[in-house]
């Protein structure tokens, strides 16, 4: 195992979470489940993140902004849907401003779903995308070896 | 001072302290997770988070903070250096402030709106801490009659038997120094701020190891400055300094844990009021005990 998934640290933006979602995903921080643990910090900052968290589905207001964050954070990057929202749009999918799940804006790797996605399921999908970032990792040293 | 020594000093420090510094941050983050109920990280998470920022790929914003923590580094490696090879304790002081200030350029180079505001407020840390440093240097001297460190072995006393004010004075700041809570300031590593990274906002990869790197040395410099104080001419003094070294470390963790950050003005004006009280006050004692 490489240092990439080692230290996975996250962001997480709320996109139009009815909240249920965000509140699921502190929890996974909190001493229930204590992610940190497994070396996960909640940075606050896309510049020094590893891992995107996003909750709520992808409007006209905020895909910018998700776009935004996505594109401010560092290779090797990963972006995990947390919620049915973040993965479909959810019970909000046929809204007049809903445009759907994440993946309308930015390349989504892991999908969790759960109406609100449970802290278990988040840390499943981060688990998952931490498999992912570790290939990504890899391919980057490569490509950086043969420039 | 000779160049020799110093140098010597450097590369050990440049060599050792990033291991040592490493090794506290790691018990920082367990200590930290033990209060909160939690089971915490591996002790060895600071040195898997430093390296994967080296795996990251380069991403600048301005092309020079890069540099900029470089000089940082050397500087924090350099007056390590010159303290613990028994060299000049004013000097160390300040050779350490000027690697604070590389740090303050660096964030300043971003132009970034967070990283601006954040270099702002180190550099209030700086001014807020810098005096009574300068007063604990100067009861130092009055104590043993020299600014050199390596005097102390010289002693028949330890240091601390005349400067307990300054060491206590100098115990306020040290969480200034270190950047913990109630005084982190311009960047936190927790994400529940008001100002999350500030000085760092802009920083990524090696850059940000870089970061890592510097507070895990300044740790190392500013624990060996208060185990100076319990040094004298016997050997086995430097056992005691290195248990109220880390006695000091494990108050700062507890401190960092149970109070909210202040605002800048509140900082400001303790730091300073201690620094007069402390520092002024163990001065004129000392003054008083030559004549
Ligand atoms: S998935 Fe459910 S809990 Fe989560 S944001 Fe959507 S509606 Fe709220």
């Amino acid at each position: 195992m490489g240092f990439a998934s080692k230290s996975p640290w996250v962001i997480h933006y709320d996109a139009s979470s009815c909240n249920g979602c965000d509140i699921e995903v502190l929890a996974a921080l909190c001493p229930g489940f204590d992610v940190e643990r497994f070396g996960i910090i909640n940075t606050g900052n896309p510049k020094h993140a590893d891992i995107f968290l996003v909750t709520g589905s992808v409007n006209d207001r905020n895909i910018s902004v998700v776009k935004q964050i996505y594109d401010q954070m560092v290779e090797p990057k990963v972006v995990v849907a947390c919620g049915t929202c973040a993965c479909s749009g959810g019970i909000f999918h046929d809204c007049y401003n809903v445009l759907g799940g994440v993946d309308k804006a930015i390349p989504v790797d892991v999908y969790a779903p759960g109406c609100a996605v449970r802290p278990e399921a988040i840390i499943d999908g981060v688990v998952q995308a931490l498999g992912i970032l570790e290939e990504k990792s890899k391919a980057l040293k490569e490509s950086k070896r043969r420039a | 001072m000779s160049f020799i020594p110093v140098l010597i000093g450097t590369v050990a420090f440049a060599i050792l302290a990033p291991v040592i510094g490493c090794f506290l941050a790691g018990l920082d983050r367990k200590i930290s997770a033990r209060m909160q109920g939690r089971v915490g990280p591996p002790l060895l998470q600071p040195y898997y988070d430093v390296r994967k920022l080296i795996e990251k790929d380069d991403v600048t914003v301005s092309g020079v903070d890069g540099v900029y923590m470089t000089a940082a580094l050397v500087f924090t490696a350099f007056a390590g250096g010159i303290f613990f090879s028994g060299g000049n304790l004013l000097m160390s002081a300040f050779v350490i402030t000027m690697a604070a200030l590389f740090f303050i350029m660096a964030a300043y180079s971003s132009r970034s709106p967070y990283a601006e505001v954040g270099a702002g407020r180190e550099a209030i840390q700086v001014m807020s801490y810098e005096p009574m440093v300068l007063l604990m240097a100067v009861c130092f001297y009055l104590a043993s009659g020299s600014f050199m460190v390596a005097d102390v072995f010289r002693g028949s006393v330890p240091v601390i038997c005349y400067t307990v004010p300054a060491f206590i004075g100098f115990l306020f700041i040290l969480t200034i120094k270190l950047r913990k809570s109630p005084f982190d300031l311009s960047t936190s590593h927790h994400a529940h701020q008001e100002l999350v990274r500030g000085t760092t906002t802009e920083m990524s990869g090696k850059t940000l190891a870089k970061t890592e790197v510097m507070h895990w040395c300044e740790t190392v410099l500013f624990l060996g400055w208060t185990g100076m104080f319990f040094l004298w001419g016997n050997p086995v003094s430097i056992l005691l300094a290195i248990v109220v070294a880390l006695l000091a470390w494990f108050l700062e963790i507890w401190i960092d844990n149970n109070f909210a950050r202040v605002k800048w003005q509140a900082m400001l004006k303790w730091a300073w009021v201690v620094a007069l009280v402390a520092g002024g006050v163990n001065i004129v004692v000392l003054m008083g005990f030559m004549f």
